[in-house]
């Protein structure tokens, strides 16, 4: 496949590590056994990591992108109804078709459905999973609407808090592009104060993991909207193959 | 003053998204029966073969250790991999072969809460070309999230009956270090008559003498 005779899979830009959090964070105190020693190793990309699981749309179920329904049982959840809305582009600002978009959260009360989770003092929301998933359209386009996850205290220190947070994972179309992230929410002063989010060494990488409200694709009397856009790894143009 | 004619600055690239960790919880996401709860129709699990794949039927298992020595008992991995041929199931992959229809390439699952054992019934992959007209050693690719982990930690699986294969890989030729080579090189040994290919992986070296594994920065 060719775009103007050029490759249109060619090799991925490499990962710029200066935007992302290191291995080894101590504040975030997990990562101290479990972060490697040793540099990592860079390979040039081979078929191997140009090359990513194809998704389709038929595998995927009606709701699966609705966390309001699509674990309702005979009820709403409790919470605020929002959107999560928008884009996934490559670093040249190319639209990534047929993403693989994971998302997964607490309900309205910080707690997880999740057999491990210890926060029990606030309940399970009966009407509440927690995950959906969706596929990006021509325009790298992602939708889903959910009920915004509350706060939650976790065992790094006595008295940490994450911020309100919804987990996403994206699967692009080269193996180089998987990503696993969190998005925030504009305003939240617990923000400031997330030892996770501090792992990002510029404030700017920060920024760019927190949903901004969209008022003008609020849903009256309904749900408010975030629009969260990501960028994956952009492909270098192949315009000659080597030989 | 008319402004020199300079050009106008490049379009500069965007930064990509940064990394967060997956977190304790990331099976509500990716892997929600193991969260402990059913709620898609279709999951996406360990088991990459249907009746109808061609190949070698295999089971990869093994876990994963941090730097006391213990299990990473909430990790969750996926692995990517070609088919029998040599092929994957992507565009991408331009090579004259055939993609088995029966066979995505794609699987992932969590460690088991108690043992930290992960497990993928898979066949073994076929060699796939390199750069620069050389050939790769079978091998699958694998990737680790977790709780702790920032950035998802890439590594690959060979096959130590590939001995010749990966004695020209020129991925694991490349490893200036050649003591941490066999990091990547699982174990074959036989269950129930059955194929069975072991691969434990050190986020650190661990007490017991083992040693990291070789992580990649793909």
């Amino acid at each position: 496949m060719s775009i103007a005779g050029r490759s249109a899979y060619g090799e991925f830009v490499e990962r710029d590590h200066t935007q992302h959090p290191p291995a080894l964070t101590p504040g975030y105190r997990t990562s101290v056994l479990r972060s490697p020693r040793n540099a990592l190793i860079s390979p040039r990309n081979t078929v191997s990591e140009k090359t990513a699981p194809l998704i389709t749309a038929r595998e995927l179920g009606e709701l699966d992108n609705d966390l309001i329904l699509n674990f309702a049982h005979g009820g709403l959840p409790i919470g605020e109804r929002i959107i999560m809305h928008g884009y996934v582009r490559d670093e040249f600002g190319n639209p990534v078709k047929g993403a693989f978009v994971e998302a997964w959260q607490a309900n309205a009360g910080g707690r997880y459905r999740h057999k491990k989770d210890s926060y029990h003092l606030a309940p399970i929301d009966p009407n509440f999973g927690g995950c959906g998933r969706m596929l990006t359209d021509d325009n790298g386009y992602y939708f889903f609407r959910t009920i915004k996850p509350g706060p939650y205290p976790w065992g790094n220190s006595t008295n940490a808090w994450r911020p309100a947070h919804i987990h996403f994972s994206i699967m692009g179309d080269g193996w180089a592009q998987r990503l696993i992230t969190q998005s925030y929410f504009e305003g939240d002063p617990l923000i400031e104060q997330c030892p996770i989010a501090a792992t990002i060494p510029s404030r700017d990488q920060v920024r760019s993991l927190i949903a901004q409200a969209d008022t003008a694709n609020d849903a009256p009397f309904d749900a408010r909207a975030y629009r969260f856009d990501i960028t994956l790894r952009g492909r270098r143009a192949t315009f000659f193959e080597n030989a | 003053m008319n402004q020199p004619l300079t050009p106008l600055p490049m379009v500069q690239r965007r930064p990509e998204t940064p990394s967060q960790t997956g977190g304790p919880y990331v099976h509500i996401g990716l892997a929600p029966q193991q969260a402990g709860f059913d709620i898609f129709e279709n999951n996406f699990g360990n088991v990459l073969v249907t009746d109808d794949t061609r190949g070698e039927r295999i089971t990869l298992e093994g876990r994963v250790f941090d730097g006391s020595g213990t299990p990473v008992r909430d990790v969750l991995i996926e692995i990517w991999q070609a088919n029998a041929d040599g092929k994957y199931a992507h565009p991408g992959d331009n090579q004259d072969k055939d993609v088995d229809p029966s066979f995505r390439g794609w699987g992932r699952t969590g460690g088991d809460f108690d043992t930290g054992v992960y497990t993928f019934e898979t066949i073994k992959p076929g060699a796939v070309p390199g750069n620069n007209g050389r050939t790769q050693a079978p091998h699958v690719l694998m990737v680790l999230f977790a709780r702790g982990i920032n950035v998802g930690l890439h590594t690959r699986l060979y096959f130590d009956d590939e001995t010749d294969a990966n004695a020209a890989d020129p991925l694991l030729s490349s490893i200036e270090w050649e003591v941490r080579r066999d990091t990547l090189i699982a174990k074959r040994s036989e269950r129930d008559g059955k194929p069975v290919y072991t691969l434990d992986i050190r986020l650190q070296d661990t007490p017991d003498g083992g040693r990291e594994t070789v992580f990649l920065d793909i």
